[in-house]
C-alpha cells in the first residue's frame, strides 16, 4: 500500500572536505567576530543546538530507530548509527559512570579538525564545540536532557577527542490544558 | 476507500497542520477547539493504552475505529503526531504515515530553515507536496464528488 517517492541519487552525500572547510571558515569568522574563545564556544554550541533539533528528525526518519529504553542504548545509537550516518565514523563508547548516567565518546579521527592547527592564545577554544550543541539539541527532542562537554581534544595535544555526556533528566510530554 | 482528513501535531500539542479532503460532516466547533479536543483524546488514549495494556507494548496506540471511520495514528520518537482519518476498508497504513513524515514533513518543513519549529506550517510547497502525495495514494481512490 505504500508508494515509493522519487528521490535523487542522494543529495546528502557531499565531499567531506567541503564540510570540513566550511566548518573551519565558520569558526574562523566567529573568532574574528567575537575575539573571545568562550564566546565562540557559546555561539558554536548554540548553532549546534539549532542544527541538532532539526537533525534529529532527519535521523529518525532515515534510521527508523525507535525510542531508546535506557541511556546505554542511547549511547550505542549515537555512536554506531548517528555518528556513522553524518560523519562517517564510529566513536568508541567508554568510561561509564557507575550509575550509568554518564559516558564518553572517544573519537580518533575528528573530521572537523582535518586541516586545523590551533594558533597560540586559543587554549579555551573548543574547536568542535558544535558537536556538543548538536547532541544536546537532538537528544532534547527525544525527551532527554543531557549535558555534553569536551574532556580531551586532539587540537590541544591529546591523543584523541573525548566528548562526555551526562544524562540529567527525562523531559515529560506536554499535557493538554485542563488535564492533570 | 477514502481519506477524510489529516492532522499533524507537535509534541507541545500544537496543531501544525490540518487538511481535509472528503470530510462530509463538520464538528460544529471552531477549528482550534477541535484540534484541542483531538489532541486531548490522543493524549488520553495513549496513556490509557500504556496503562491498560496487559503486555509490553512496542508501538502503543496505532489506530482506532468506530462504525463509520478509522483513525490512524503515528507518533515519532520526537513526539510528532500524524493522524489520518479514513473509511473502514483501509488496513494498516503505518508505512504511509511514516512516509508523510520522512519524505514530506522532513523534506519541506524540517529542511526549510524558514519554517520555525512549533509554528503552524504555512509553506505552500509543503501543502502542495502533501496534497499530491495523499491524492496519489491507492487508499485515496474515491468516487469523485
Amino acid at each position: 500500500m505504500s508508494r515509493q517517492t522519487t528521490r535523487a541519487v542522494d543529495p546528502r552525500k557531499v565531499s567531506g572536505e567541503l564540510f570540513t572547510l566550511t566548518y573551519g571558515s565558520l569558526v574562523a569568522q566567529l573568532l574574528k567576530d567575537y575575539e573571545n574563545d568562550d564566546e565562540v564556544n557559546k555561539q558554536l554550541d548554540k548553532m549546534g543546538y539549532n542544527i541538532g533539533v532539526r537533525l534529529i528528525e532527519d535521523f529518525l526518519a532515515r534510521s527508523n530507530v525507535g525510542r531508546c529504553q535506557d541511556f546505554r542504548e542511547t549511547a550505542d545509537v549515537i555512536a554506531k548509527v548517528g555518528f556513522k550516518m553524518y560523519l562517517g565514523l564510529t566513536p568508541v563508547v567508554a568510561n561509564w559512570s557507575p550509575a550509568g548516567d554518564e559516558f564518553s565518546l572517544l573519537i580518533e579521527n575528528n573530521p572537523l579538525i582535518d586541516f586545523v592547527e590551533l594558533p597560540e592564545g586559543h587554549s579555551h577554544l573548543n574547536f568542535s564545540n558544535i558537536l556538543c550543541g548538536a547532541l544536546r539539541g537532538a537528544l532534547e527532542m527525544v525527551q532527554m536532557d543531557v549535558a555534553v562537554w569536551f574532556v580531551q581534544d586532539q587540537l590541544k595535544g591529546d591523543n584523541l577527542t573525548e566528548l562526555r555526556l551526562r544524562f540529567i533528566k527525562r523531559l515529560e510530554d506536554a499535557v493538554p490544558a485542563g488535564e492533570d | 476507500m477514502t481519506v477524510y482528513n489529516l492532522y499533524i501535531f507537535d509534541r507541545e500539542g500544537t496543531c501544525l497542520y490540518y487538511h481535509e479532503w472528503n470530510r462530509r460532516n463538520q464538528s460544529g466547533i471552531c477549528k482550534t477547539e477541535e484540534y484541542k479536543l483531538m489532541y486531548g483524546m490522543l493524549f488520553s488514549i495513549k496513556s490509557f493504552c500504556s496503562r491498560m495494556s496487559p503486555i509490553d507494548q512496542k508501538d502503543g496506540f496505532m489506530n482506532l475505529r468506530t462504525n463509520k471511520f478509522k483513525l490512524h495514528f503515528y507518533e515519532t520518537p520526537s513526539g510528532l503526531k500524524f493522524v489520518l482519518n479514513t473509511d473502514l476498508s483501509v488496513g494498516n497504513i503505518r508505512d504511509t504515515l511514516h512516509q508523510i513524515y520522512s519524505s514530506i514533513y522532513l523534506e519541506y518543513v524540517m529542511k526549510n530553515p524558514l519554517c520555525v519549529q512549533g509554528d503552524v506550517i504555512e509553506s505552500e510547497l509543503f501543502q502542495t507536496k502533501l496534497d499530491d502525495f495523499v491524492r496519489g495514494l491507492p487508499i485515496f481512490a474515491t468516487k469523485l464528488s
